[in-house]
């Protein structure tokens, strides 16, 4: 519920008292905001009195009588435009004369009554006057929202790329005032250490690009029929390397066809993402299990790891951009906080979802669901 | 020539490691005897058995004032301990605090406070200050 504050400029006592009547017994219900309104009203019987009221209470809708014994309505709209931007005025015009109302539209009023009118006319009036106020306002608050999210990115952004410059310059440091001595195989891990971290600020800057590149909407989809086993086979062998060398085993299942409309690069980001995750969060000799199934109208993928698994705690942030996991079984996995980010926003090109199961110790199964036939549209929406 | 038995003892904490391996590093090269741990829990476990010349503690651990609670604990254990906080929450949100009066040493339970990117020269000089006072 929401109350505005209604301002009556008006003379004629009766006139006032009688709109008031009508606006403090009224209420709108508007449908595409959800919000109930309520009107407060206060009263100024001349210019001098409105000019005050409006700078001290601040109405929302201020309905203005044209002709006021020490001023016109005009005079006032003219301060109220110069300095307000969230009121709305309607001028209430003294007989139906046309070009005053339309001279009061075009110098910033929102509306116009013309006298006699009924309290239905009044009620229609102020219903759109206050619909259209809240919508300004829903908006304004949307755009501000989105600015501070922005900003958040930006600032988080900064230090995660900061972080590794810092650790880098500390060993640079250290190697120019050789305090490891003479023998050049003492700097070993300190060189090791800064690989580490370029590779890990290479990995983040790449993933930045592709988030931006999704968002940004300026990658063109290019939509077709595709087996998409054959797309995860591809990923598999991408992260058949880096599994190898741990022992870990990557299987594949399928259950009836795999065919969906999809623009293969956005599996494939999707499924190196997943499976890269499998293979950095499991032990030694593990296991990543991919299975593929039919749930119409979706094709639902499973990847199952035998890792190190989650807490309650850590599921709960886990979507969040730049969250990584911070603890002793991950000290050493490299990562740069986006992956996670990034498959939540390809998951909703295809009108998708991702979902995470896990137990601490015995591994994580991550599900997403995808649209055989998602429409095109969605990627629009994306954009903002 | 300091021996093992004669050489100072610091306790450093970060759960940053390449942070640690550098501080530990430095510190061992200017002759200090030097026990790591990452995190508050950890830190807390360590300073049961151990009883250092001196703390190094980062701000930001397991929670954003991990490094305030961990020297409030030690000081508990034992308040001659001098303890150095450092991080990095200055220079990044751009808030400010200090441990330059008593008011503020009173509440902040540190000695010293220390900005990162930290200067070897910097920690050195605020170790030197704190354990001339032994």
């Amino acid at each position: 519920m929401i109350t505005l504050r209604t301002l009556i400029v008006d003379d004629e006592p009766g006139m006032r008292l009688s709109v008031a009547r009508v606006l403090r017994n009224h209420s709108v219900y508007l449908h595409d905001i959800d919000v109930e309104v309520s009107f407060e009203v206060d009263m100024a019987e001349n210019g001098k009195e409105a000019m005050d009221k409006l700078t001290m209470m601040h109405p929302d809708i201020v309905l203005l009588d044209y002709k006021l014994p020490d001023m016109t309505g005009m005079d006032i709209l003219h301060s109220i435009t110069a300095n307000e931007t969230e009121m709305r005025v309607i001028m209430i015009t003294a007989y139906a004369s046309l070009e005053t109302a339309v001279t009061a539209i075009k110098e910033g009023a929102f509306d116009f009554l013309a006298k006699p009118f009924t309290p239905i006319e009044l009620k229609k009036v102020v219903d759109k006057a206050t619909h259209h106020l809240l919508l300004a306002r829903q908006v304004k608050q949307l755009a501000e929202e989105k600015r501070q999210v922005r900003f958040q990115f930006i600032s988080v952004l900064g230090h995660e790329l900061k972080s590794p410059l810092n650790a880098i310059e500390g060993y640079l440091n250290l190697m120019q005032a050789h305090t490891a001595g003479d023998n050049l195989a003492d700097y070993d891990a300190m060189v090791d250490r800064s690989l580490v971290r370029i590779q890990g600020m290479r990995k983040m800057i790449a993933d930045l690009l592709d988030l931006t590149r999704i968002e940004s909407g300026q990658k063109k989809r290019e939509l077709s029929k595709q087996d998409i086993a054959d797309v995860i086979n591809l990923s598999i062998e991408a992260s058949q390397a880096l599994a190898a060398e741990r022992g870990i085993r990557i299987q594949l299942s399928t259950q009836g066809s795999c065919e969906m409309m999809c623009d293969p690069s956005e599996i494939e980001m999707i499924m190196n993402n997943l499976i890269t995750n499998a293979v950095k969060y499991n032990k030694d000799n593990g296991e990543v299990n991919i299975r593929v199934r039919r749930e119409e109208p979706y094709l639902v993928i499973e990847v199952q790891d035998t890792g190190i698994g989650l807490s309650k705690e850590d599921l709960d942030k886990l979507f969040k951009e730049f969250v990584r996991i911070k603890n002793a079984k991950t000290r050493n996995i490299l990562g740069s906080g986006l992956g996670l980010t990034i498959l939540d926003k390809l998951t909703k090109l295809y009108q998708g979802s991702i979902s995470v199961q896990s137990v601490p110790d015995q591994g994580s199964t991550f599900t997403i669901k995808l649209k055989i036939n998602s429409e095109e549209e969605v990627s629009e929406k994306i954009e903002d | 020539m300091t021996t093992e038995s004669t050489k100072k003892t610091i306790l450093l904490v970060d759960d940053d490691i390449d942070f640690l391996f550098q501080i530990k590093t430095y510190l061992e090269q200017q002759g200090y005897q030097v026990v790591t741990a990452e995190g508050q829990t950890e830190g807390e476990e360590k300073i049961k058995s151990l009883q250092p010349d001196l703390a190094i503690l980062d701000l930001m651990m397991e929670n954003v004032d991990a490094g305030f609670s961990l020297a409030y604990h030690i000081k508990k254990i034992n308040p001659k301990i001098p303890v150095i906080i450092v991080t990095a929450v200055a220079s990044e949100t751009g808030l400010e605090f200090d441990a330059s009066t008593d008011e503020e040493r009173s509440w902040i339970k540190a000695d010293a406070l220390i900005a990162k990117p930290i200067r070897f020269e910097q920690l050195q000089n605020e170790i030197n200050r704190l354990m001339e006072g032994e």
